[in-house]
């Protein structure tokens, strides 16, 4: 399935949804800039650490509302977009609910596990547990402790980039895995991005290396370069000027319009964006060496 | 060109951040400076320290080149464990992570730390990215050392938001909130190091830098900081360890202001 099919099938107005899952790695930038091409409305965006594609996503005007432990730039600083939203309401005023890494794990993991929470004991004290919209403080029945209730939620939707892919969904991740797996889990429907689509034998050679039930998976998208500029192991390099431009770029409200007309406006797909991404910049990220792992044997 | 002697501020918070690691340690050692810290930490007094990263790592080695963001690519390869998230929180929940080390915009005198808003939480002046994985690290990790630039405007009487708990209102707070263990043990600016009362939970100043003075300190710090009799001058780095930090961080672009 194209990109733009993928999106808009499965990725509506007014739904939520999961990305930037595995932090600073797999980011699907390339299903974020679709779904700005698209102009979608009202999302709800659900993730623990997002490395500049939520800031790209709310500048764009696509978001409501933010479940997230935090949102900017990670090797540059502050997303812009972010605070001229909440401090202002440009270009609409967005509604946070902030989490820490572990509470929207916890959040996800319950929703995975048909759980309608999941008691920890961090975050007791904070004001992110204080103000929290869902969160609730009790006692355990069991130690009579004080607990902080995570109750689950389960997104509309998780777009998960992952290395390789067969297109029944059965896909390959690895590196950090962040909480892929447990939006994956929750998730009522899965959109994998590949870098690289394989057959179905590479995959179901080393099942212990699966992401998720293929079951879930609605679309499978071959997108090569679909995180750029996140890193891929094995695939891609972090391309940080790219990111550090982007902190430059963004600092006005004018100066990101021009950017996303650069990026993502002008560029019909993401095909397009990596040849204008140009020849010398990709070879630049590709490995300097492979380094293969160990062959795994499941013969019997 | 820097001779063995001159220093950085930053080189100099790496080297106090090194001095929080014990051996064997399990650390949470988030981004930036306490990922050098880290480094140089291993290969001079604590060999045996592992690294955790809330990402899904956990790595007995420090990462082969410098790190922008702790999923970047030589962080992953050479790990010990590539892993999801949970089971890194798992371990820190569960009390196996030693000490954590947290960036923050502001901190206040029983060491509570803001990364979320700076202003009204509902029309906030600033709003800032959020906890990340700091307040689960503030909450559940064995001890705590926050990084931070040292400004009166930063070090505050009270925090605005409290992202991450540190001793709340002093006392013992923690235990009162339904906290398992840990606290703030240290907080390294680039002026200072600042220690905490084990009764009260408050502030005090364990050492100011060369070059400084308590009075400075004490000027640039939002509360009337504690000054013990046993205050010291921190010791400056050496040349290894500056030696060391220079092989990690060559460009200079955490600690020697050549971020661009």
């Amino acid at each position: 399935m194209s990109m733009r099919e993928a999106i808009a099938r499965f990725v509506p107005d007014g739904s939520s949804v999961a990305m930037s899952l595995a932090l600073e790695s797999l980011i699907p930038f390339a299903a974020g800039h679709e779904i700005i091409r698209q102009r979608r409305r009202d999302l709800t965006l659900i993730g623990p650490i997002s490395d500049m594609l939520f800031d790209q996503l709310i500048g764009a005007g696509c978001v409501a509302r933010i479940r997230a432990a935090w949102v900017g730039n990670v090797s540059a600083g502050l997303g812009h977009n972010y605070r001229r939203a909440v401090e202002q309401g440009i270009p609409r005023s967005i509604e946070v609910e902030d989490h820490s890494n572990f509470s929207i794990a916890l959040s996800l993991l319950a929703g995975g596990l048909g759980a309608p929470y999941i008691p920890t004991r961090s975050l007791l004290g904070s004001d992110i547990a204080r103000d929290h919209p869902t969160f609730r403080e009790a006692t355990s029945p069991f130690d009579g402790e004080r607990v902080l209730l995570i109750p689950a939620i389960v997104p509309d939707v998780a777009i998960l980039h992952v290395q390789r892919a067969d297109e029944d969904g059965n896909a390959h991740a690895w590196g950090n895995l962040g909480i892929c797996e447990e939006a994956a889990l929750a998730a009522k429907k899965v959109i994998v991005v590949a870098e690289e689509l394989v057959a179905r034998d590479v995959i179901l050679s080393d099942p212990n290396r699966v992401i998720a039930a293929a079951f879930k998976v609605c679309a499978v998208v071959h997108e090569p370069g679909g995180a750029h500029p996140s890193p891929v192991q094995g695939y891609w390099n972090r391309d940080h000027e790219f990111f550090h431009a982007y902190h430059q770029e963004t600092r006005s409200a004018d100066g990101f319009a021009r950017w996303l007309d650069q990026w993502v406006y002008s560029v019909p797909d993401r095909q397009t964006y990596m040849e204008r991404l140009g020849a010398a910049r990709r070879s630049q990220l590709a490995p300097r060496e492979h380094r293969y792992a160990a062959p795994v044997d499941y013969g019997y | 060109m820097e001779t063995g002697n001159e220093y950085t501020p930053a080189e100099l918070m790496v080297v106090c951040a090194a001095r929080e690691i014990h051996d064997h340690d399990i650390v949470f050692v988030g981004m930036r400076l306490p990922l050098i810290a880290f480094a140089l930490a291993k290969r001079t007094h604590a060999p045996y320290a592992m690294g955790l990263f809330e990402c899904g790592l956990l790595r007995d080695t420090p990462a082969p080149e410098l790190l922008y963001t702790m999923g970047d690519p030589p962080n992953i390869l050479g790990a010990n464990w590539a892993t999801r998230m949970i089971n890194v929180m798992g371990l820190l929940a569960q009390g196996y992570a030693s000490l954590g080390f947290i960036g923050g915009a502001e901190i206040d005198r029983f060491g509570n730390v803001n990364t979320s808003y700076i202003g009204d939480r509902h029309h906030p002046a600033v709003k800032l990215p959020g906890s990340g994985g700091g307040a689960d690290i503030a909450s559940l990790a064995g001890r705590l050392a926050v990084i931070m630039n040292h400004e009166r405007r930063r070090l505050r009487e009270r925090v605005d938001y409290i992202t991450s708990p540190g001793y709340g209102e002093g006392g013992n707070w923690r235990r009162r909130v339904g906290l398992p263990r840990g606290g703030p043990s240290a907080v390294i600016t680039t002026r200072a190091v600042l220690g905490f009362d084990p009764e009260t939970g408050e502030a005090y100043l364990r050492s100011y830098h060369p070059g400084t003075s308590v009075e400075e300190v004490r000027a640039n710090t939002g509360w009337d900081l504690c000054v013990p009799e046993n205050v010291q001058e921190t010791p400056p780095p050496s040349p290894e360890e500056l030696r060391i930090i220079r092989e990690c961080d060559p460009q200079g672009f955490w600690t020697r202001g050549n971020a661009p």
